[in-house]
């Protein structure tokens, strides 16, 4: 688990070269378009080869400076705008994206993380289709033979049997989310919103087919994008996993990916006070000194959310390096913890005075 | 979606809206398949439907949840239709409701891992009838809250019973216009809890064995503060007599076993015509938020509590906990029916409190009382009594209009 970035680079590398030159297949926006989405992935043409996660022309892979965890989850992004259509920068919050976006983000776990970039599985793929009366989220059940993933409204789990990235076999029960847990983190004042195209996540390189290029500098020129100010001016997020940048951006920045599309005042954990969103300079607000509001037994016996200097008596780490639904944070999306991150939080949470 | 369409085409044909729009009847029977199908019901449902569970066991793996609006969710009785979260492995609670004018009838969750049914920015949300239990009695890795409306407007629970949350059985929080009545709350650590709300009554409720029986709180550093005009009324608070088992860290974590009702900061409390005995440490505690906070628009002490025309049995024999200590080390065992801390901000200790903001008991003749001008104990350690007559808190406060909700018949 602990190569994720090396895979990463590697799936950048593949998606780049393989997003280059390949015919152009039409993108059905009806399809995109219509009130009852497709039964197969393959309908929306979003990818010259489907198993491979080659994308068709006009539809443009993208990654996030810091991903959200998901049971380690290997995850394809990709973006695709209507035709002479561009997505309104917005310094703070997702971009603002034309009825007919469509978001695709693919789910993929490899056979051993140690040789993390083969024999990769694809399990599901989530489609947010942009309507003209908001967002629209589906998930996408990938067949056991590979060859095109259908529509599940009901949700499915998934039985994960993989090595670790320390060698050690690593077995649990992946969740492909129901209709409705979808909004469980993507509701903004209880309309579904996307999450990760964000100016400060997104303000990162991505290795293109014609050469690593600035994310937005790239949807700019490719008029995917209209509104964005100078690079200087843009927020950049950090990657967590990157040593060198400063513990508490990491640290802030991993909380806002994380827990801040419920842990804000417009997300569904607004009633906590807990406000995790990246720009939230209130430490109360944050969690310092904060104690909960109904945590339960999440609280693991600790009386606030961050004790400055003692991660061990903090309830954030507690309920991040939990796996017991009930105590666990998030709520959804996982069933392993991310040692990693648990150690970075408790670092910061250390570091704090 | 589909609801929109038919709309729409009413419209055009001129038809009577209200005839065609009918509304469906999803059912959803236990056996095999039958979580699959709940899930998608909840999901498909179109406003105007009612989903039927029928009787028997439904065993989930993850919390349910519904976001459409005007749905019904019925089941065939609270101890027919069951929905078990023993193998619960995700999700924070059993049944999360996050759409308007919703009704859940009829049916039980049992043993949810988080809370049990929550909703969370509703608006007419109905708890009808239910039952949300941990079947292994009280325990701290119960989970959190039975009954659970958070952020949401006209909220009724009636006829529920909710036994073994470790935190909250009834736990209403930053809501407004709240009915909670005719239920029962039983081994909860905090059988009915009202935090930062705004008009609720609560009343006909039994709230027994729990650690504290019925609590009204406000507490800091929540997006919605200042919980006013609260009525509890002729509800039976008795013999709360089971240990707390909250974790700690949690706020009821400080309520002695044997607290009838408590009341804790908040505005404008009414506290009348209720039954209580059997309530070890006190059968009416009233006082100031203790701990420590950051939060300046926080106002920690009570602000106009009427207690008056409730009758007391036997209780405060047996203080429990530290505040119980810190209690009777002041009042002696038993301890008085009804205590104040006596808590006031230092301005108003060195000058007055205004007559819309100050604590009156008017009970019956013998019932027992103590002030136990906890702020004189910390400022004149030397030249400080509580004050145990009871006489000098006579007074009235205008009592706030009964509440009423569009789903109960109200405006």
């Amino acid at each position: 688990m602990n190569n994720l970035g090396y895979v990463r680079s590697l799936i950048a590398a593949m998606a780049a070269v393989v997003s280059f030159g390949t015919p152009a297949q039409a993108i059905s926006d009806t399809v995109v378009l219509a009130a009852t989405p497709p039964k197969q992935l393959s309908e929306f043409g979003f990818f010259e080869d489907l198993q491979k996660q080659m994308p068709a022309s006009g539809v443009v892979p993208f990654r996030l400076a810091t991903p959200l965890f998901s049971d380690g989850a290997e995850k394809f992004r990709f973006v695709y705008l209507p035709k002479g259509q561009a997505a309104k920068y917005d310094p703070v919050e997702a971009f603002d994206f034309p009825v007919g976006t469509a978001l695709i983000k693919t789910f993929a776990f490899p056979a051993d993380y140690r040789k993390a970039a083969e024999k990769l599985r694809l399990i599901e793929t989530r489609v947010l289709l942009r309507h003209a009366d908001g967002w629209q989220a589906w998930a996408y059940l990938w067949n056991d033979q590979q060859t095109d993933a259908t529509l599940k409204i009901a949700g499915a789990k998934v039985a994960i049997s993989t090595i670790g990235g320390d060698g050690m076999p690593l077995s649990f029960e992946y969740s492909v989310p129901n209709k409705s847990q979808c909004k469980a983190c993507h509701a903004f004042n209880g309309k579904i919103t996307p999450l990760g195209p964000k100016a400060r996540n997104l303000n990162t390189d991505y290795a293109y087919a014609g050469g690593s290029e600035n994310q937005i500098t790239h949807w700019t020129t490719a008029s995917m994008l209209s509104g964005a100010p100078d690079l200087a001016e843009i927020p950049a997020a950090a990657d967590w996993r990157d040593v060198t940048a400063p513990l508490d951006k990491r640290a802030r920045t991993w909380l806002d990916v994380n827990c801040a599309h419920c842990h804000r005042p417009e997300g569904p954990a607004s009633n906590t006070g807990l406000f995790l969103t990246y720009g939230e300079d209130v430490p109360v607000r944050y969690g310092v000194l904060k104690r909960p509001a109904a945590a339960g037994r999440g609280s693991g016996d600790r009386e606030f959310d961050i004790v400055p200097g003692e991660p061990g008596r903090s309830i954030l780490t507690y309920r991040v390096e939990s796996t017991v639904p009930g105590v666990m944070m998030p709520e959804l999306g996982r069933h392993i913890a991310d040692p990693d991150a648990v150690k970075l939080l408790a670092e910061w949470i250390a570091s704090l005075r | 979606m589909r609801s929109i369409l038919i709309r729409a085409a009413v419209f055009a044909s001129g038809v009577c809206l209200a005839g065609l729009v009918s509304a469906a009847e999803l059912r959803v029977d236990a056996g095999d398949g039958a979580t699959e199908k709940l899930v998608e019901a909840l999901i498909s449902a179109q406003p105007g439907d009612t989903v039927v569970i029928g009787p028997g066991r439904i065993e989930l793996t993850e919390g349910l949840s519904l976001d459409v609006d005007d749905v019904t969710v019925r089941g065939a009785g609270p101890d027919q239709t069951i929905l078990s979260l023993k193998e619960q492995t995700g999700s924070g609670e059993g049944l999360l409701v996050t759409s308007n004018r919703v009704v859940l009838e009829n049916f039980a969750v049992e043993d949810a891992k988080g809370d049990g049914v929550k909703s969370k920015g509703s608006d007419q949300i109905t708890f009808r009838n239910l039952r949300v239990e941990w079947t292994n009695g009280p325990n701290e890795k119960n989970g959190s809250y039975g009954v659970y409306p958070v952020s949401s407007k006209h909220v009724l629970i009636d006829k529920v019973t909710v036994r073994g949350a470790s935190d909250a059985g009834i736990y209403v929080g930053q809501s407004e216009n709240v009915i909670v009545r005719n239920s029962r709350a039983e081994y909860n650590v905090a059988g009915i809890e009202i935090e930062n709300s705004m008009r609720a009554d609560v009343y006909k409720n039994v709230a027994t064995h729990n650690t504290g029986g019925i609590l009204v709180f406000d507490l800091p550093n929540l997006p919605v503060q200042g919980g006013h005009d609260i009525r509890v009324f002729d509800n039976d608070v008795v013999d709360n007599d089971t240990a707390n088992f909250a974790p700690k860290g949690n706020t009821v974590a400080m309520v002695p076993k044997g607290t009838g009702i408590m009341v804790m900061a908040n505005r404008n409390v009414h506290v009348f015509g209720n039954r209580l005995s059997g309530n070890g440490t006190t059968h009416v505690l009233i006082g100031a938020y203790p701990k420590d906070y950051d939060d300046k628009n926080y106002m920690f002490v009570p602000r106009g509590v009427f207690v008056h025309g409730n009758a007391y049995g036997e209780g405060g024999n047996a203080p429990d906990g530290e505040v119980g200590k810190m209690i009777a080390d002041i009042s002696g065992t038993p301890v008085p029916d009804v205590v104040w801390d006596g808590v006031t901000r230092i301005p108003e200790y060195l000058s007055w409190v205004s007559a819309e903001n100050q604590v009156y008991v008017d009970e019956q003749e013998g019932t027992s009382f103590i002030n136990l001008k906890m702020l004189s104990q910390l400022l004149l350690p030397w030249g400080w009594w509580p004050d145990t007559d009871i006489s000098g808190y006579k007074g009235s406060l205008p009592e706030p209009q009964p509440v009423k909700l569009p789903q109960d018949g109200g405006s």
